[in-house]
Formats: C-alpha cells, sequence, structure tokens
C-alpha cells in the first residue's frame, strides 16, 4: 500500500513537472518569436524606403531629414560616447561630414541607447562629447527608442548610407565606415566613402552590406 | 597528498594569469572554434570594456564547472583592442581568475571574419555560439543562466 501511493505521488509529480516544463517552453518560445518578429519587421535592407523622424538635437532643436531641402542623400550613423568601437570612429565620422556634406550626403549622428541603462549617453554628455570633439553634425537622441529599431540597428556604430528620390530615402548602405577599427591610417577599403562616392557619380555600389564589431544597443 | 595536489593546481592558475595572452587573427582561431571532437562547444565573444559581457562571464564560468565533466568545453574570445590588453585585460583576468579558457581576437578585417563565424552576426556583442559536430546555434544576445544552460542542454541530448 505504501509502495503504491509513493508510486502515485511520483507519478503525479512527474507529471506536474512535466506540465509546467512544457508551459514553461512554450511561454519562451511565444516571447522568442515575439522578440524575432519585432526585431526582423523593422530591419531595412539595401533598397528600402527608410522612415524619416523628428529627434532632439545636442542643441535642443528638433532635426528631420526633411529639414535638409537640398541634400542628395544622408550618411545616417547609429553612435555614442560609452562604445570604444564608436569612439575609435569619431574622428572619422567628423571627417566624413567635413569632405561630404558639401557634395550633399551630410552625417546626421543618432544616439541610440537608453540613457538610464548608459548615463554616459546622456544629453549633457552627448553635448560635452560634440564639443570636446568639433562635431560638424546634429547628434540626436533616440528619445524612447523608436527609430533605430525601424532601421534595424544592432550595434554602434552602424551606418546607413540613405538617397533621396522621389519616392523618398532608399537605403543605399548598411553595415561599417571602414575596415580597420584600430586605426585609421591603415584601412584599406573605405567602405563609406566609396559607396557615397558612387552614388555622386551615379554608380553601382560595389559593397552595398558589411559587417564590423560594435556594441549592442543598450535597452532597458 | 591531496593538498599538495591541490596547492599544484593553484599554482598553475597563478601561472595562468601570468602568462601571455593568446592572441590569434581569424585564421589562427578558426581551427580552435570549429572542433570535430564530440564535446559541446560554447564559445563566448566579449570585450571587459562590454557592460553586458562582464556581467554574463560569471554564468559562462559557472556552465564550465557544472558541465566540464559532462563533456562541455568552454572559450571566453575576448575582442579587447590590443593597446588595452597590458592595462585592462590583463588585470581583468588576474582579478577575476576565471577559470574558462581566454584567448584573444585580433584582426580588424571584420567584415570578413564576422560573416564567416556566422551568416546572422551582425556584429553586437555579446554574442555566443555553442555547437557540436556540424550542430552550430549562434546567439547575438546576453544570456541570464537559466537560458545559457537550457541551451546547453539541448546540445547535451
Amino acid at each position: 500500500m505504501n509502495f503504491s501511493n509513493h508510486e502515485y505521488k511520483n507519478a503525479n509529480k512527474f507529471s506536474v513537472s512535466k506540465t509546467l516544463r512544457i508551459f514553461t517552453v512554450l511561454i519562451c518560445f511565444v516571447c522568442l518569436t515575439a522578440f524575432t518578429t519585432k526585431t526582423d519587421a523593422g530591419s531595412y535592407k539595401v533598397g528600402d524606403v527608410a522612415t524619416d523622424f523628428s529627434l532632439i538635437n545636442i542643441d535642443g532643436k528638433m532635426v528631420s531629414l526633411s529639414d535638409y531641402k537640398t541634400a542628395k542623400g544622408f550618411v545616417v550613423i547609429f553612435t555614442c560616447n560609452t562604445c570604444p568601437y564608436a569612439v575609435a570612429y569619431e574622428d572619422r565620422i567628423v571627417d566624413l561630414d567635413k569632405k561630404y556634406a558639401s557634395k550633399g550626403y551630410p552625417v546626421i549622428a543618432i544616439m541610440p541607447n537608453d540613457t538610464d541603462v548608459k548615463p554616459g549617453d546622456n544629453m549633457q554628455a552627448m553635448q560635452a562629447r560634440a564639443k570636446a570633439k568639433g562635431f560638424t553634425f546634429p547628434y540626436l537622441m533616440d528619445d524612447g527608442q523608436k527609430i533605430y529599431p525601424q532601421y534595424g540597428a544592432t550595434k554602434t556604430p552602424h551606418v546607413y548610407i540613405l538617397e533621396k528620390t522621389t519616392k523618398g530615402n532608399i537605403v543605399k548602405y548598411i553595415g561599417a565606415i571602414d575596415d580597420n577599427y584600430q586605426d585609421a591610417a591603415a584601412v584599406k577599403t573605405k567602405y563609406a566613402e566609396n559607396a557615397i562616392d558612387a552614388l555622386l557619380a551615379g554608380k553601382e555600389i560595389a559593397q552595398k552590406t558589411t559587417r564590423a564589431i560594435g556594441c549592442s544597443i543598450k535597452v532597458k | 597528498m591531496k593538498r599538495i595536489l591541490l596547492v599544484l593546481i593553484l599554482l598553475c592558475f597563478a601561472c595562468n594569469t601570468n602568462d601571455e595572452l593568446k592572441v590569434y587573427n581569424y585564421d589562427g582561431i578558426a581551427p580552435l572554434i570549429n572542433k570535430t571532437d564530440d564535446k559541446v562547444h560554447v564559445v563566448n565573444f566579449w570585450a571587459t570594456w562590454c557592460a553586458p559581457c562582464v556581467k554574463e562571464l560569471p554564468y559562462f564560468e559557472k556552465i564550465n564547472k557544472v558541465y566540464k565533466a559532462k563533456g562541455v568545453e568552454l572559450l571566453l574570445v575576448s575582442l579587447d583592442f590590443p593597446r588595452k590588453y597590458e592595462t585592462k585585460l590583463k588585470p581583468f583576468l588576474k582579478e577575476k581568475q576565471l577559470k574558462s579558457e581566454v584567448v584573444c581576437l585580433n584582426d580588424v578585417d571584420q567584415n570578413r571574419w564576422i560573416p564567416a563565424i556566422d551568416t546572422t552576426w551582425s556584429g553586437a556583442i555579446p554574442a555566443t555560439m555553442i555547437y557540436k559536430g556540424n550542430k552550430r546555434k549562434f546567439y547575438e544576445k546576453s544570456f541570464t543562466y537559466e537560458e545559457l544552460e537550457k541551451e546547453v542542454q539541448q546540445f547535451l541530448k
């Protein structure tokens, strides 16, 4: 009697834990798919129309792509103060803007991190960095983190080169600035510059997507 | 005897942290992340400057501790900048006394090796790869211990 009772209890325990396990797996699956769908739905590919936005700049004014009436396109760069890879590229981002803003491709930098998680990326810190480095371009905050997921940015720095057309701002290049994060002097291929040069010359971009290491975008 | 062994083991770990870092380019590291034995390999890409990476390191260490005897092998691949090896990485390794194997990947041609490691990897860290033979999964995300353990167990089945 004792034995069978014990058996019964065990069997019962087993089925409860099994149900729990299945339930947990189900929940995980739902969470995962929800998350994946959300990320995928917003990731731009080359050829997609990029959304415009109205984001606050370090000078307190709101900036939209539509403000740039004479621009031929944009170099949208998701970047921040705190990521070593982003920091390594600061001077090169300034150079990009200096070289291409006058040719119709201004840099628009967007800081996508949650500033509670990364206080070093808050508005005061952004203002200080822009001043110290002499940023010649807007340094916008993705307040509410609504814009970076639409672009599908996953890290800083992450570059999107857009071409302004009658159909909207078309994504033409996604990826890295160049092929050497450590040493600007040792760069062999300037991916971003090559892409803009091709657009300016009306030619096909040779490398439309590239990859580089970066810091994951920080969320709560 | 046991005590002597323990002292020897401790000495070994002490030596390890004083050792030079093992630094590879992608071609050097490729054999280390494509092993064909029948172990489950957990490869974590991290850096001392990456806060979420540092946060999850203890979970990888715990996996190493709990699952080593069950055929799980850990490899922590540091993506620290070479100029920070002496000032940041070495003191960090000394302080944390990591038991998992640590190697450094120093290869600026990221557009080549990131997709070679996994076609889905956009390049953000933390990132983790688990593989056994031909079965391979890549995770461009942070882990809790429970999530990581669950994934490892999938490979042990």
